[in-house]
């Protein structure tokens, strides 16, 4: 999942816009946004967060710095040092797919964070939080918290199978890969009527403001 | 055995559901997903989590299970104890870790497995 190839990946599969959220981590989102220059391919940067009751929920955010901010309170509320034998290496890469760091944190740990203080957090940061695959048996908050709690304020919920699992009223559904290696980027996608490719803009048609909508 | 007798006999300490403590247990239940529990625990069940966040309260209450018991010392959210309080679900802390609670109830006469 190297930048050069997620954005290869993506524009092979006639992708408009991606979403590089990594767990806990938002290392290699400039890089592949500048490997995605000129390309066609819009580039939003988000994270993909671990509660500590071990829910993931997708943060979509709006600029650099809104995205710094989410990574250092992220960082700040992680534990664990990363195994490499274990859980493989956690590269930091540049835009020509050339190594430049290492990160030592363990990245597919759990944050100390609620998961009212993610989504609390998100918000906060003007970005955009979506129940990340709410029909896995594992990581969603369906499997470990059994239902969305009322009051969460989710933005939207990741859907991965063709069946659609029962949700709170009018809250919206989106598909995505969630891929974790190159060729499945784009096996699943969500259609948005939108202005331009970014966060802010798929937060509205989460919500159906002003004319923007989700449309599959 | 009663959730009292249970109580006295492992120390566990109340924090919410008082009033109920002779609910008869009939078994007990150990996991800390909820959709795991939500899909096998039976009523009457004592359920042992580390699990804090206030659906827990929800699902012991849908599943009409007798009280819930919190390990490891962790204390119950907030949100967590003012529903157990409001709902009138029994709500327990246990110093103990999991495996060690689950082999004292089991000692105590408490099955997993309902005949």
């Amino acid at each position: 999942m190297s930048p050069l190839a997620v954005v290869r990946e993506g524009r092979e599969k006639g992708l408009h816009v991606i979403a590089v959220c990594d767990h806990n981590s938002a290392e290699n989102v400039a890089a592949t946004r500048r490997a995605a220059e000129n390309t066609g391919l819009a580039v939003i940067g988000g994270i993909e967060i671990s509660s500590r009751e071990e829910v993931h929920v997708l943060g979509l955010f709006r600029d650099g710095p809104a995205l710094e901010s989410a990574q250092q309170i992220v960082l700040e509320n992680l534990v664990g040092e990363n195994e490499p034998q274990t859980f493989g290496e956690q590269l930091v890469m540049n835009e020509r797919d050339e190594v430049v760091g290492h990160n030592s944190r363990l990245l597919i740990g759990a944050t100390e964070l609620s998961l009212e203080d993610v989504v609390g957090t998100i918000h906060r940061l003007g970005g955009v939080a979506i129940a990340a695959h709410v029909d896995r048996p594992s990581f969603s908050v369906i499997s470990q918290l059994g239902f969305i709690p009322s009051g969460v304020g989710f933005d939207g919920a990741e859907v991965c199978s063709e069946e659609r699992p029962t949700l709170p009223e009018g809250l919206a559904v989106v598909r995505s890969s969630d891929a974790h290696r190159p060729g499945e980027i784009g096996s699943r996608h969500t259609l948005f009527l939108v202005e331009r490719p970014t966060a802010s803009e798929i937060g509205m048609a989460l919500h159906r403001m002003e004319g923007r909508r989700v449309l599959t | 055995m009663t959730l009292n007798d249970l109580a006295q006999e492992l120390g566990l300490e109340v924090r919410a559901g008082g009033s109920a403590l002779e609910t008869e247990v009939r078994g007990g239940y150990a996991s800390d997903l909820l959709s795991d529990v939500i899909a096998h625990g039976q009523p009457g069940d004592l359920w042992v989590t580390l699990q804090r966040h206030q659906n827990i309260v929800a699902v012991a209450s849908l599943k009409r299970l007798a009280g819930i018991v919190l390990v490891n010392g962790r204390e119950p959210e907030a949100d967590t104890l003012q529903k157990a309080g409001a709902e009138g679900v029994p709500l327990f802390v246990s110093a103990l870790p999991t495996f060690e609670l689950v082999g004292r109830l089991h000692d105590l006469g408490l099955s997993g497995i309902r005949t």
